[in-house]
């Protein structure tokens, strides 16, 4: 027999374009009818070749469809990107069924399986995932078990935050730099007084009461608006000629990287009072933000060190030579350069610093994670924890998501050169 | 005319190695000395030396009056009377050239900025790159970084120019440019230290030459006798291999 007629040319291109199609078709039918309607098409054939089928039929009619440059557009761009190869067209094969195999049950236990009318788990009917856990909780996750009268105040500083950040988008260069001076230095007082209350006839709400997703944002807001000033100086202070700057910046950097957060935060919560003068007292939460800044502060400073490394010599001779000091030096030369070059690093570190928020659970703060934690052993809701989880992880996902975001847009409008 | 650089038997080493030996200089008000000598032989640590980007051990430097030692308390002061211009430039990457200009005038000298403005946009049109005033210094040239260079080291309006090689990164088509600039401020009357290769620039401008080899001076001469009538041998070969 001659097997050359099975070779794919130009010449025949219609037929073997008939025939590969109709191949591919009918493995796509096998593999749609295998995963949704549960039945098999190909029970004719022996088990095992069976099972492989749809590959088998799809391998072979991309076989026969790879023609080069047969003139039809359509065909040579599925040749030249997803069947340049036998190898190719498994992968593409293997890809393409994966996701219909798998997809559509995720869907359907997410959106079209799912319950969302209700108001207790009873309601939760259908196979799908019950988010009426979600919607019933939803005001425990984001504002913890700060009593419900006052969330209005956590509203409001959240407001006033994210109006002023809007609003240095937008305003001129020159007003800009006090939204940001009062973003930094006054509003943090002003939110936390809002927030925590006791004066101004505010009723006092302690901190251990707070929690869910707002407080997710304050912890890692403070963490991070003051580990990178620390980070910096920290870094500065290892490169310093001083040999106590240095030995001290190196001391602490080393100390704090060494340490799992998790024992840092018990430290701060069982071992750090037993320091204190009797009748003193700092709050907790206060000493876990104190823990976790100084903490990712270390990590801060060996990312800023590595684009204080980065920075050819001849910007700090530049720079001295126009008799610039140490701090004109790198406040106006060398810092600038060193941390646009590390935004990514700085990215990397805010973002394993929001997703450790969730640690603080070991001194008995719940933020979005330990509320979702807690909920699900509510007796009336057990058996809820997929929910939780999945939806800390996607609201997590958001946030993180979009701080990376915003880091790459920063590097982009930052670069001026190279 | 009045000593403006005093240098009385400087020494400076590189952990073992000896980088300046015993080396005695004078420089006048207003006087152009060109530095010449083969690599290595101690031209760029010398001139690094006057404003401290490189420590000496043993003798004295004067600068202006003011002696230059670890102890020096105004060392900014006086690098800010102290230009200098460097073999790679050295513009700020993060800044436009305008900025790189009057950054230190108004964050050292404390110049209004609008001032430090209009002295940043004379001393560009004195080096003929005003028209590159609002880019940044990658989307220039080397000829033209090099010249923003020195209108940025202008800018501070120094008593002394201090040059360490500023035409050896560059294209030969663009190395005229800078020495044409170099030339102008010359005329104009600055007191100029020019560690260079170009003979032809060091023939036009020089008061004085220097040769040096090995950490010492071996010869300082005035031009026309350096060149027509070199005393020393080591001179002699030296000018011979790149004249």
């Amino acid at each position: 027999m001659n097997l050359s007629i099975l070779k794919p040319d130009k010449k025949n291109l219609s037929s073997f374009i008939a025939a590969g199609s109709i191949l591919v078709f009918v493995a796509f039918i096998d593999i749609i009818f295998n995963s949704f309607f549960n039945s098999n098409i190909t029970e004719f054939l022996p088990n095992k070749i069976s099972y492989i089928s749809p590959l088998l039929f799809g391998l072979l009619g991309l076989y026969l469809i790879r023609i080069e440059f047969s003139g039809n557009k359509l065909l040579d761009k599925i040749n030249t990107n997803f069947n340049s190869s036998n190898f190719n067209a498994l992968l593409t094969l293997l890809v393409i069924f994966t996701l219909i195999k798998y997809i559509p049950p995720l869907l359907n236990w997410f959106i079209f399986d799912a319950n969302f009318a209700g108001n207790t788990k009873d309601d939760c009917t259908s196979s799908g995932a019950c988010w009426v856990f979600i919607k019933v909780w939803l005001n425990r996750f984001v504002y913890g078990l700060y009593p419900d009268t006052e969330q209005w105040r956590i509203n409001t500083a959240f407001l006033i935050l994210f109006l002023l950040v809007g609003a240095s988008f937008f305003v001129p260069q020159k007003l800009k730099k006090y939204i940001i001076i009062f973003l930094l230095f006054i509003y943090p007082i002003i939110g936390l007084k809002l927030i925590s209350g006791g004066d101004f006839g505010l009723k006092y709400v302690e901190t251990g009461a707070w929690g869910g997703l707002s407080l997710t944002f304050i912890v890692s807001a403070f963490a991070l608006i003051l580990c990178f000033p620390i980070g910096t100086i920290l870094a500065l202070g290892r490169r310093s000629q001083l040999p106590a700057i240095r030995y001290t910046s190196i001391g602490f950097i080393e100390l704090w990287r060494g340490v799992p957060l998790i024992t840092v935060l018990f430290m701060s919560a069982v071992m750090f009072p037993m320091f204190l003068p009797d009748g003193t007292y700092v709050d907790k939460l206060i000493r876990v933000l104190i823990a976790i800044t100084l903490f990712e502060a270390a990590y801060m400073a060996e990312v800023v060190r590595g684009g204080l490394q980065a920075l050819p010599k001849g910007q700090y001779e530049a720079a001295k030579s126009l008799g610039m000091g140490y701090w004109r030096m790198h406040f106006l030369i060398i810092l600038p350069q060193a941390l646009k070059l590390v935004i990514p690093g700085i990215a990397n570190t805010f973002l394993a610093l929001v997703k450790d928020t969730p640690l603080i659970f070991v001194v008995g703060l719940l933020e979005l994670a330990g509320m979702v934690n807690l909920a699900k052993t509510n007796p009336k809701w057990l058996g809820m924890a997929m929910e939780g989880y999945v939806f800390a992880g996607l609201v997590f996902w958001v946030i993180c998501y979009v701080m990376s975001r915003y880091s790459q847009n920063l590097e982009k409008k930052l670069k001026t050169e190279r | 005319m009045a000593k403006i650089i005093e240098l009385k038997k400087v020494n400076k080493w590189f952990d073992k190695f000896q980088a300046l030996k015993d080396v005695d200089l004078e420089v006048n008000q207003q006087e152009k000395i060109v530095i010449c000598g083969p690599s290595g032989s101690g031209k760029s640590t010398l001139i690094r030396c006057i404003n401290r980007l490189e420590e000496h051990q043993e003798g004295q430097i004067i600068v202006d009056g003011n002696e230059i030692s670890e102890n020096t308390k105004d060392l900014e002061k006086i690098r800010a009377e102290v230009g200098m211009v460097f073999q790679q430039f050295n513009l700020f990457p993060h800044l436009s050239i305008i900025d790189n200009c009057t950054l230190a005038p108004i964050w050292v000298k404390k110049m209004p900025k609008k001032q430090a403005e209009e002295l940043a946009m004379k001393n560009l049109e004195r080096v003929q790159i005003a028209d590159q005033a609002k880019k940044f210094p990658g989307q220039l040239s080397g000829g033209q970084q090099q010249r923003s260079a020195l209108a940025r080291a202008l800018c501070m309006e120094p008593k002394i120019m201090l040059f360490d090689e500023p035409t050896s990164a560059l294209d030969p088509e663009m190395i005229k440019e800078v020495l044409d600039a170099m030339v102008d401020l010359a005329k104009a009357g600055m007191t100029m230290i020019v560690v260079t290769h170009e003979m032809g620039f060091a023939k036009e401008v020089a008061d004085n030459m220097i040769f040096m080899d090995q950490g010492q001076i071996v010869e300082k001469a005035k031009t026309k006798d350096f060149f027509e009538n070199p005393k020393s041998d080591r001179t002699k070969l030296f000018l011979s291999q790149i004249l």
